[in-house]
C-alpha cells in the first residue's frame, strides 16, 4: 500500500459533461424529491397510522419533524463554526 | 467443561491472535490466503460451539472463565469474525507484516474479550485490543499519526487500568470475579463503568475516537471502526443493562456529534463523529434494558459494524486513490470511481435507515423500545438524531466525495480486493434489510418485532425525504455551509492545548522560583563567607593577636567553671 496515488487533473470544461453536471438533470432530481415528499405526506391519508404517541398521529408529523430538525441542525452547526473553527494547522 | 473439543484447543479469538505470529514469515499470496482462512476457520469454530458452553481454568486459586458462549456473546463473536473477514479482504494489498499481524491480533483479542466470563480474562483481552490496535494508527508513519496514536494508547490503556482497579475492588467487595450483570452502586462497579464508558466514547471521554481513527491507515481505520467501541457496547450490555443513567448519556452521544459532523471537513473524521452518534442509540437501548431494547441494541451493533465498515472502506478507497478525503478538495469522483460511489450510497442508505436496508430493521427497535418505556425525551432526541445521521452520512459523505463540484480529479477505480470487500458489505446491508429474520434469529431474546409496517415505512420515508428537502433548500438559497479547510475544536483541545499551557505556565513559574531561590541562597552564602573572612583575617576581629593577660583570664574562668560543675 506504499504506492503513491496517481491523480490526473483535468479541466472538467474540456470534457463531455457527466449526467450529474447538467443543471437540467439536477433540477430533475430536485423535482423528483419534491414529488416523493408530497407523495409521502399524501400517503398519510390512506392508512391507519399505528403510533405510540398522539403527536405522531398528525398528518405529516415525521415530514415536519425531519424538515425542521435537519434544517435547524445545519444552521446551528454553521454558527458553531464561529466558536470552534480554527486554521487547518492549528495543532501543528 | 461441557461441549466442544475445539474450544479446549483454543478459545474463540485466539486462533487469530496465535495465528498472527506466522504472518511475518509468510510472503505474498501465501500470506494473503493464510489471513483469509483464519477468520473463516474462527467463525466455523465458533458456530460449532454449542450455546451454554463454559470453559473454566483455575489460576493461582482463582476460577477464570476463559470461554462463555451464550446468545449475547455469540452474536458479537459472529459479527466480529464477519468484520474481520471483510476487513482482511479490503487490506489484502497491505505489505507491512507488522500492520497485518497487528490487525489480526486486534480482531482476535476483541473476540476473546467478548467470550470472557470473568473480569480478569476481560481485562487481559481489553488491554490486548488497545496495544495491538495502536499499530494501525502508527502504521500511517506520519508525525500526526505518531502523536495521535500515543494519545490513543494512553487513553485506551488507562481504560484498562480502571477496569483492573475496579475488578480488584469488586473482588474485595463481593469475592467474585465473574463478569455478569454488575450494576452501579459500588466503587468497584463504578470504576468498571467508567472504563467501559471511555471505550464506548461517552461524552467528554469520546475524543480519542475522532482523533485517532482519521489518522490511521486506509485499511487500519476499517478494522478500528469495527471492534473497540462495539466491544465496549457488549461489555455495557453484559454488565449494566437497565441502568437508567445510560439513557441520558446515550441520547447526548446520539445528538452532539452530528453538529460536529456538519462542519468537519475530513470525511473520515465525519464518519468518526457519525460512529459516535450511532453508539448513542446502542447506549440508550442498553439503558432501557428491556428485551426489545437489548435485541435492538444487538441488532443495531450487527448492522452498524457492516455499514460503518462499508462507509470507512469507501472513504478509504478515495483516500487511497486521490490522497485526501477532505471535502474541500473532492468532488465529481463518481466519474472515476462509479462502483465505489454505488457501494458508498448503499452504506449511506443503510446508516440512514432507508427501507430495504439494514438500518431500517434495527434502529427502529430501539426507538420503539424508548416509546414503549415512555422515555419521550430520549425518543425525540433519537428521532432528531436520525434526521441528523441522514444529513452527514447519508448526504454529506457521498455528495461531497463523489458529486458536488467536479474538481477534475481523474483516478482509477478502487483496487479489485477493495471492491470485493465493499461489495460483500453492501450485499450484507441489503440482505439484512430485506430478510431481517436472518439477523433476528441470532439475537439474545426471541423477537416479535415487525419492521415492515405501513406506518413505519411511510413515517421513515417522510423523515428522510423531508430532511433531504431541507438540505436541498438550504443549498439552493446558499445557507448551506461550504466545506472549509479547518480544524474544529473538540474536547481534545483540553489535553492538546489547555493542559500543556498550564503545564508550561506552572513549569515556567517553578523554574523562575527555583532560580530565584538559588540566587538568593548564593547571595546569602556569599555574604556569610565574606563576614567570616572579614572577622577571621589577620588583624580582623578574631584575627588580631590576643594579649597574654586576657588569655590567662579566659583560662582561669574555664578552670573555675569546671571546678564548679565538678562539685
Amino acid at each position: 500500500m506504499s504506492e503513491e496515488p496517481e491523480v490526473v487533473i483535468v479541466n472538467p470544461a474540456d470534457e463531455k459533461p457527466g449526467w450529474f453536471d447538467k443543471p437540467s438533470n439536477v433540477n430533475k432530481i430536485v423535482w423528483a424529491l419534491v414529488a416523493m415528499c408530497t407523495a409521502s405526506v399524501l400517503a398519510d391519508f390512506f392508512y391507519h397510522k399505528h403510533t405510540h404517541y398522539d403527536f405522531q398521529g398528525y398528518v405529516g408529523f415525521d415530514a415536519f419533524f425531519g424538515f425542521v430538525s435537519c434544517g435547524l441542525l445545519v444552521l446551528v452547526a454553521k454558527q458553531l463554526r464561529k466558536i470552534l473553527m480554527r486554521d487547518e494547522d492549528y495543532y501543528d | 467443561m461441557s461441549g466442544s473439543d475445539v474450544t479446549s484447543f483454543l478459545p474463540p479469538g485466539w486462533l487469530l491472535i496465535v495465528g498472527a505470529l506466522l504472518v511475518p514469515v509468510l510472503r505474498g499470496a501465501a500470506r494473503q490466503a493464510y489471513m483469509l482462512v483464519l477468520p473463516g476457520l474462527g467463525l466455523w469454530q465458533l458456530l460449532a460451539i454449542p450455546l451454554g458452553t463454559s470453559l473454566v481454568y483455575s489460576f493461582m486459586g482463582y476460577d477464570l472463565e476463559l470461554v462463555r458462549v451464550d446468545a449475547l456473546s455469540r452474536v458479537f463473536g459472529i459479527v466480529f469474525y464477519v468484520a474481520a473477514f471483510i476487513s482482511v479482504i479490503y487490506a489484502m494489498k497491505v505489505k507491512s507484516a507488522l500492520e497485518s499481524a497487528a490487525a489480526l491480533v486486534y480482531a482476535g483479542s476483541a473476540i476473546a474479550a467478548v467470550f470472557a466470563g470473568d473480569l480478569i480474562t476481560l481485562f487481559v483481552s481489553w488491554e490486548l485490543t488497545a496495544i495491538s490496535s495502536v499499530f494501525l494508527v502508527w502504521a500511517s508513519g506520519t508525525e500526526a499519526a505518531l502523536r495521535s496514536g500515543m494519545r490513543y494508547l494512553i487513553i485506551q490503556v488507562g481504560s484498562g487500568v480502571l477496569l483492573l482497579a475496579g475488578a480488584i475492588i469488586h473482588y474485595a467487595e463481593t469475592g467474585s470475579l465473574a463478569f455478569g450483570h454488575l450494576g452501579l452502586g459500588t466503587v468497584g462497579t463504578s470504576l468498571i463503568f467508567v472504563a467501559f464508558g471511555i471505550k464506548a466514547a461517552f461524552p467528554f471521554m469520546h475524543n480519542w475516537l475522532q482523533d485517532a481513527y482519521p489518522n490511521a491507515t486506509v485499511t487500519g481505520t476499517v478494522f478500528l471502526s469495527a471492534f473497540t467501541t462495539k466491544l465496549a457496547i457488549y461489555a455495557l450490555a453484559r454488565g449494566f443493562a437497565g441502568e437508567a443513567i445510560l439513557i441520558p448519556i446515550g441520547a447526548t452521544m446520539a445528538a452532539f456529534p452530528i453538529f460536529y459532523a456538519v462542519i468537519e471537513n475530513d470525511l473520515r473524521k465525519v464518519l468518526a463523529y457519525s460512529l459516535n452518534n450511532q453508539l448513542g442509540y446502542m447506549v440508550v437501548g442498553i439503558g432501557i434494558g428491556t428485551e426489545l431494547a437489548l435485541n435492538g441494541t444487538v441488532a443495531h451493533v450487527f448492522a452498524h459494524v457492516i455499514y460503518k465498515g462499508l462507509l470507512f472502506m469507501s472513504m478509504g478507497a478515495v483516500l487511497y486513490r486521490v490522497g485526501t478525503v477532505k471535502g474541500s478538495e473532492l468532488g465529481g469522483l463518481y466519474k472515476s470511481m462509479p462502483l465505489t460511489t454505488i457501494f458508498c450510497i448503499i452504506g449511506a442508505a443503510s446508516i440512514s435507515a432507508f427501507p430495504l436496508t439494514s438500518g431500517f430493521v434495527t434502529k427502529s427497535m430501539i426507538l420503539t423500545a424508548a416509546a414503549d418505556g415512555e422515555y419521550t425525551i430520549a425518543f425525540l432526541v433519537l428521532l432528531f438524531a436520525s434526521a441528523g445521521v441522514f444529513h452527514h452520512s447519508g448526504i454529506k459523505i457521498p455528495f461531497f466525495a463523489f458529486f458536488a463540484h467536479d474538481r477534475g480529479l481523474r483516478v482509477k477505480e478502487a483496487p479489485i480486493n477493495m471492491l470485493i470487500a465493499m461489495g460483500l458489505a453492501s450485499a450484507l446491508c441489503l440482505v439484512i434489510g430485506i430478510f431481517p429474520s436472518v439477523l433476528y434469529g441470532l439475537l439474545p431474546y426471541s423477537v416479535d418485532y415487525v419492521p415492515y409496517t405501513t406506518s413505519h415505512v411511510v413515517t421513515m420515508l417522510q423523515l428522510l425525504l423531508f430532511s433531504a428537502l431541507a438540505i436541498t433548500f438550504e443549498m439552493k438559497v446558499g445557507w448551506y455551509p461550504p466545506e472549509l479547510r479547518s480544524t474544529v475544536l473538540d474536547t481534545d483541545w483540553i489535553y492538546r492545548r489547555a493542559l500543556p499551557w498550564v503545564r508550561d505556565g506552572l513549569g515556567h513559574a517553578y523554574t523562575q522560583s527555583v532560580d530565584a531561590a538559588v540566587a538568593h541562597f548564593r547571595r546569602a552564602r556569599g555574604a556569610v563567607l565574606h563576614r567570616i573572612a572579614v572577622v577571621c583575617q589577620p588583624f580582623g576581629t578574631l584575627g588580631e593577636p590576643w594579649p597574654t593577660g586576657v588569655t590567662t583570664m579566659w583560662a582561669a574562668i574555664m578552670l573555675f567553671t569546671y571546678l564548679v560543675l565538678y562539685y
